[in-house]
């Protein structure tokens, strides 16, 4: 399956390479370079390069590329997700994952990557698992490592290796037993120059924080679950009484996981909760533009709209602009020509709004399109969908957890043409 | 530098000193690590041997974490071989992993040292700890020496019985590994897979499919008696196995069952017509013509991979659609469309995988997704890769029903600054016009619109889908060649086409014709090739048609083509003139000249690029790059005539059975608590026993108390899916007797243990009745149903349940019934349809003519039990065997007026129907019943003490034992 792989960073330089099987020489990547020079933006690099004797597939992450050698046949989704899995695990043990956070801990990444492919076929994957394994390096860790001398690779075999439950670690303990659960929707729009929806859709998550000791057995449902149209589960949830009862029965893993990605269905109309009045206008023969944008909320059932960010790809002829925000701060790089406006909070009152003019290079013919407007923000204590959770319940342990459950839209793909 | 060196090492160490706290912190910069690592390369080795060799541990394991980074960076470090291979036997684990990493990267280079290292990993394959002897097994099989391949064989063949399910795993990729080593041993390798593939444990059969995929994917035979197993056991096991396992099943389906495409008839095959049909048409026109019966085991295997469309992996939902689309009956397929459109939301590289097989899907299949269609649109932030594909798609899925948004969308598109795609927007525009007549006009006054744009690159991908367009219409548009005529363009590939369309249409446009053919003369020289090859083809057709205006120029077009640089050039004119030019030495040709120049030519198809894709499996890499990978295999074509079924059979052994029997035995304690436990028997079992198996644990159990009785048969048959099948096969639905309003439903579950104890009749209770559907929720329609504790008619092992309907509506109900989905999967005896009545029934999921209710039944556990007789020594003796964990016993304190001996009794008859055994002594009160479904005995007994009493319940089924233990509690706690 997977033969070797290769860290390479944005300049083009490999930093890290580990083989499964014999060594294939680094010379192999140069492949990828000829076509990370033919591609325009780093995101246009194909994800799957043939070579003469391999295959390359490859992903884009944090500005490194991680480049897998292939031999022969394999379902290039299976290496895609694999490689993926790697960068969610490297970002799990380090925080984040850097170049430099890497080659800081290149024993542990090499350690890791040991233990998740064998003669490049998945072994172990699951965090619960590696981490058993492998401990993450703190700094308490470290120091006491560099003294004792101990190391931080596991001694036993991972119960859960074993175990009917993969995805948990046995023996547990916490003294504060906490769940807390967060329901996370993205609405993906894309609204038109009029003002109309041509398509939204809602997509949600639920991401989990389960700190609980022992084997708990969890059940959540929900208010409304018929909103929910096509999910997909975390393994360790209970498909069977999904289909049943429309409710998540399930052993946590422990620690952070994505327990559930949702789609409500379609039929649904989406809230749109904001909206944008615009004029962008350019005129012939002249080298100004107009630029005025006013944003306001919209079917925000009575929250408030915060972390507001406004971007936008101005046409290659902008000089630069002279634009005044009514609040928040703009910015605008005249080389990647890339509109940023920071807004903060919609107040309902006083809507922002960011005008004035744009210089345009002197006898250039005026720009075919008007620029797409990228819209992010973030609604607390709001489920967009409507989407409840009834009650959680605990069984199989004693002691009563503490309980959370938070809400949050957030923009996905918002995007307005103008 | 030999000075240099010198320096150098006279700083060596006090140099080392500082390596090694850099090294000991891990914000250390790696810029210094490099620096050092391209000035003192050979001392630094110098100094790590010395570490290496020390006596400290910690020096040692210092040592080997610069290796292991040295060999991240791809650093030689094969000359310190001998100094690591002496740290393998180490105690320090960590020490004893990173040596490892450094064999299995160096072993091949120096083969005669890594001998060396073998006898520590043979002793460590004996080792008591199964993850030792895992980790030798895993280096020994990947040290690339020939030499030690007996060696290698014959560890695999002994981890291939170990009893750790871990090692066994390991075992299986080690087969791989030591295939690619030497090739020889396929035999021998293929015996250990045979048996690996035996191995009832999720844990191995991921490893061991892929090893068959690696080593001997053509022999299929080893597959058939695995075939079911693997099918049961895929929703269990891990994600990068179920890939592997689905992938080769879908090939393995390919060849043993027939298509159940047959029914489409053959051009069938893209209509919408056939996709859009009800089922119950099809199946009627399949009666009629040719009766398809899908496999068993066919079915098996589409209903095992349908949940795993939910999975979080993007590998195992793509593989599961693949293997719908390869093998499910067309109408199914759709099942997988929203699950592929959920991966869209997912990283840029799924998508693009995704998206090219979804282009591949819509070319045969719009309908599927057409719905979705909206999914498809693009985003000025997609990359434009990912934008190119979603065009494909969207050209795909036009039809004459959504052209107008689609095309809406697509003037969009044609304006975004990204020019690349807007050129392959403007094509995709040219293939919906072909494709779609009636808005070929529309698009092509589109097109022309586009001609006035500002960017070269628009204009010239305009011109040339024009020039397609036109082609394919019969030529009425001269006015748009008028318009492209009198264009600048400078993109040859523009350029060329104008003058192509001017030469074929040159009789429509008579006037104008000429005239350009005067300014090409003009520029000739200064033109791309290929515009010059249009002109010398444009001058030579007007010369045919229109000879007196165009003579001389064409005249002098050829002198200025015969001394062109180009052969190509040279060559067309010297060609041309020979043809339309008629002099003395001209041949045969030169009457045929406006035959050959002005045929009528057919007109191009615009044709999608995924056209040919699907000769490659879906998700394939092979399907991505368009052309066969190394190591490709074929997914053959349905079999005619299905091979003989019955070579999946397999004979159940007794002893496989007491090793699941031992497993279940294992899960169960580890959830203990657990009262909630699905089950079913036969084709839902796996799915179910995976619930089971991770053992519930919820009080809210609806409609499945019962079920926990037949949990033990439901693994039984969840992991030997033989009998399972013939047993589903053996309960076909009886007819239901109609009794006024009240109609039988019956639970049924089918496992027979016979127990030598005689069947009493029930003590008669006052009848409990239970809500079952609320009148203001049924919209008029009450149910309600008990246990009328009578016997059941249908079959010895199942529980009546006897259901009252009343209807408090207005209007009578027809044709009430229950649906045959039952949620929880056990089976149900259903009754007939009511036809008229004033009241009627319900359960499952109920059908009134337009409405349907959601309703379950949730029977006390006391309800599932038959009382028996005994003797009251028969019930010590019974109760002598079934103690431990078969016990469960509580203190309670009675309710004052239940003291007395005829209330106890009654409160215990009354919760559960138990057959109260004569005793001698006053205070003690004994009950006997059985199981209904598996005939299990369970016997109660209560022990007064003044106000407080003992309960204890025996029986096998913990489960049952603990819930009835419970529900007897509160009942004789409470008062009457």
């Amino acid at each position: 399956m997977i033969h070797s792989l290769f860290l390479v960073n944005a300049t083009g330089d490999i930093f890290l390479e580990k083989h499964w099987k014999s060594v294939v020489s680094r010379s192999v990547c140069d492949y990828f370079f000829e076509a990370q020079e033919r591609a325009t933006e780093p995101e246009n690099i194909p994800p799957v390069i043939p070579t003469p004797h391999h295959y390359l597939i490859s992903v884009l992450r944090h500005r490194i590329y991680f480049v897998a050698v292939i031999q022969s046949e394999v379902p290039p989704l299976f290496v895609i997700e694999f490689l993926h899995r790697v960068v969610d695990t490297f970002q799990d043990y380090f925080g984040v994952c850097t170049e430099a956070a890497i080659k800081d801990n290149v024993v542990v990444v090499y350690e890791l990557l040991e233990e998740m492919l064998d003669n490049g076929f998945p072994l172990a994957t699951e965090s619960n698992i590696l981490k058993e394994l492998i401990k993450p390096p703190t700094i308490l860790r470290t120091v006491v490592n560099t003294i004792t001398g101990s190391t931080n690779v596991g001694e036993q075999l991972p119960t859960g290796q074993l175990s009917v439950v993969p995805w948990r670690r046995t023996g547990v303990k916490y003294t504060n037993n906490e769940a807390y659960f967060d329901v996370v929707e993205e609405i993906d729009a894309i609204i038109d120059k009029s003002g109309s929806t041509i398509t939204a859709e809602i997509q949600g998550v639920i991401d989990a924080c389960v700190k609980l000791t022992g084997m708990p057995d969890l059940t959540l449902s929900f208010m409304n679950p018929r909103l929910l149209d096509d999910v997909s589960f975390h393994p360790c949830v209970r498909f069977k009484r999904w289909e049943a009862e429309r409710i998540l029965s399930f052993i946590p893993p422990d620690g952070n996981f994505r327990l559930l990605s949702y789609h409500v269905s379609s039929q649904n109309l989406v809230a749109i909760p904001v909206y944008v009045k615009h004029n962008i206008t350019f005129r012939e023969g002249s080298s100004q533009g107009r630029f005025d944008l006013t944003l306001g909320p919209k079917q925000t059932m009575g929250k408030a709209v915060e972390s507001v960010l406004v971007s936008s790809q101005l046409p290659r002829g902008v000089l630069n602009t002279s634009l005044n925000p009514s609040q928040g701060t703009y910015t605008f790089d005249p080389v990647t020509k890339l509109l940023s406006w920071d807004v903060g909070k919609i107040n309902p009152q006083k809507l922002p709004s960011l005008k004035g003019t744009m210089s345009l290079q002197a006898g250039a013919s005026k720009p075919d399109e008007n620029p797409t407007i990228n819209i992010q923000f973030k609604i607390q204590q709001l489920a967009i969908s409507g989407l409840k959770v009834n009650r959680l319940d605990m069984y199989g342990e004693k002691y009563k957890p503490f309980k959370g459950i938070k809400y949050m839209t957030k923009a996905g793909k918002f995007q307005v043409r103008t | 530098m030999s000075a240099n060196s010198l320096a150098y090492s006279e700083q060596s160490g006090a140099e080392a000193a500082v390596e090694l706290g850099q090294e000991t912190t891990p914000t250390s910069s790696a810029g210094g690590a490099a620096f050092g690592l391209f000035s003192t390369d050979f001392k630094k080795n110098e100094d790590l041997k010395e570490m290496l060799e020390s006596t400290k541990e910690s020096l040692k394991l210092e040592a080997m974490k610069r290796v292991v980074g040295l060999i991240a960076r791809g650093k030689n470090a094969s000359e310190l071989f001998p100094a690591v291979v002496k740290n393998v036997a180490s105690k320090n684990i960590e020490l004893k992993k990173l040596v490892y990493v450094y064999l299995v990267r160096y072993a091949e280079e120096q083969q005669d040292l890594a001998l060396l290292s073998i006898s520590t990993f043979q002793r460590a394959l004996k080792d008591p700890n199964q993850l030792i002897r895992a980790s030798a097994l895993r280096v020994l099989s990947s040290i690339r020496v020939p030499i030690i391949v007996p060696i290698m064989m014959l560890a695999i063949k002994e981890a291939a019985t170990d009893l750790s399910p871990y090692v066994r795993k390991t075992a299986a990729h080690a087969i791989q590994k030591l295939y690619s080593l030497d090739p020889d041993q396929k035999e021998h390798l293929v015996e250990v897979i045979e048996k690996l593939l035996k191995d009832k444990s999720t844990l191995v059969a991921g490893s061991v499919v892929m090893a068959f995929e690696e080593v001997c994917p053509e022999r299929i035979d080893l597959i058939h008696k695995n075939y079911r197993k693997l099918c049961n056991l895929l929703m269990d096991v891990e994600e990068w196995g179920q890939v592997v396992i689905i992938n080769m099943l879908t090939r393995y389906a390919r060849t043993q069952f027939v298509s159940p495409w047959r029914q489409d008839g053959v051009f069938e095959e893209n209509s919408e017509k056939a996709f859009y049909d009800s089922d119950e048409e099809k199946k009627e026109g399949a009666a009629q013509t040719k009766p398809y019966v899908m496999d068993p085991d066919h079915r098996l295997l589409l209903r095992n991979t349908k949940p795993l469309l939910q999975s979080r992996n993007t590998a195992v939902v793509m593989s599961v659609a693949q293997l719908y689309w390869h093998l499910a009956p067309k109408h199914e397929v759709s099942v997988v469309t929203k699950s592929l459109v959920r991966l869209l939301r997912s990283h840029r590289e799924v998508q693009y995988v995704v998206l090219q097989n979804i282009a591949t899907m819509s070319i045969q299949r719009k309908g599927m997704f057409e719905p979705f269609m909206k999914s498809f649109y693009v985003r000025s932030t997609d990359a434009t890769h990912i934008k190119t594909l979603k065009l494909e798609i969207l050209t795909n899925l036009a039809n004459e029903a959504n052209i107008s948004t689609i095309l809406r969308e697509f003037q969009t598109y044609v304006k975004s600054q990204d020019k690349a795609f807007a050129a392959a927007t403007i094509q995709a525009i040219g293939r919906c016009a072909t494709n779609i007549s009636e808005i070929t006009d529309a698009c092509l006054n589109g097109l022309v619109l586009l001609l006035s744009n500002r960017d070269e690159t628009v204009v010239a991908e305009s011109v040339v889908v024009i020039k397609k367009l036109l082609q394919t219409q019969p030529s009425q548009h001269s006015d748009i060649i008028k318009h492209m005529a009198k264009l600048r363009v400078p993109v040859p590939m523009a350029r060329a086409s104008i003058l192509w369309l001017i030469g074929e249409y040159c009789e429509h446009v008579p006037r104008i014709a000429p005239d350009v053919l005067r300014k090409m003369a003009k520029t000739f020289t200064s033109e791309e090739d290929i515009v010059k090859l249009q002109t010398v083809n444009l001058a030579a057709k007007l010369y045919l048609t229109n000879s007196k205006q165009t003579k001389l120029l064409t005249q002098y077009i050829l002198n200025l083509g015969k001394y062109d640089q180009n052969y190509d050039i040279r060559d067309r004119t010297r060609f041309i003139r020979q043809l339309i030019v008629p002099n003395e030495k001209s041949g045969a040709l030169s009457k045929y000249a406006r035959r050959i120049l002005l045929a009528p030519k057919p007109a191009p198809v615009l044709q999608s690029a995924f056209k040919d894709r699907d000769r490659f499996q879906l998700g394939t890499l092979s399907h991505t790059l368009n052309s066969k990978a190394t190591g490709y295999l074929e997914l053959s074509d349905w079999p005619d005539v299905a091979p003989d079924q019955s070579v999946r059979n397999v004979e159940v052994v007794e002893a496989v059975r007491i090793n699941t029997r031992s497993d279940c035995y294992y899960k169960k304690r580890l959830c203990s608590h657990s009262y909630l436990v699905f089950c079913s028997r036969s084709d839902e079992g796996q799915k179910n026993g995976r619930l089971e198996k991770s053992g519930s644990g919820s009080g809210s159990a609806s409609a499945s108390s019962e079920e926990s009785s037949s949990a033990e048969s439901s693994s039984e048959s969840g992991s030997d899916s033989d009998s399972g099948t013939d047993q589903k096969r053996n309960t076909k639905p009886k007819p239901i007797k109609k009794v006024r309003d009240v109609i039988h439903v019956v639970h049924c579950f089918c496992l027979s243990r016979l127990f030598p104890v005689q069947v009493s009749s029930p003590v008669f209770v006052p009848v409990r009745p239970h809500e079952l559907l609320h009148r203001m929720t049924g919209k008029g329609l009450a149910a309600q149903y008990h246990f009328p504790r009578q016997p059941c008619i249908y079959g010895d092992h199942m529980v009546s349940v006897q259901l009252t309907f009343n209807n408090h509506g207005d209007h009578a109900l027809e044709d009430i019934h229950i649906s045959e989905k039952t949620s929880t999967g056990q089976s149900i005896h259903c009754f007939r349809p009511i036809g008229e009545s004033g009241s009627a029934a319900v359960l499952g999921r109920t059908c009134s003519k337009t409405e349907r209710f959601s309703v379950s039944i949730q029977p006390a556990v006391g309800e599932l039990l038959l009382p028996v007789t005994m003797t009251e020594q028969d019930f010590s003796r019974e109760q002598g065997k079934l103690v431990g964990m078969n016990e469960s016993s509580a203190t309670i304190t009675m309710a004052p007026e239940t003291v007395s001996s005829q209330p106890v009794s009654k409160k215990v008859v009354s919760v559960a129907n138990v057959g109260v055994v004569p005793s001698g002594q006053d205070n003690v009160h004994r009950f006997a019943a059985k199981l209904v479904s598996s005939g299990t005995l369970v016997l109660v007994c209560v022990v007064q003490k003044d106000s407080s009493a003992q309960l204890t319940v025996n029986t096998e089924r913990t489960v049952v034992g603990s819930m009835l233990l419970r529900e007897l509690q509160t009942a004789l706690s409470s008062a009457p």
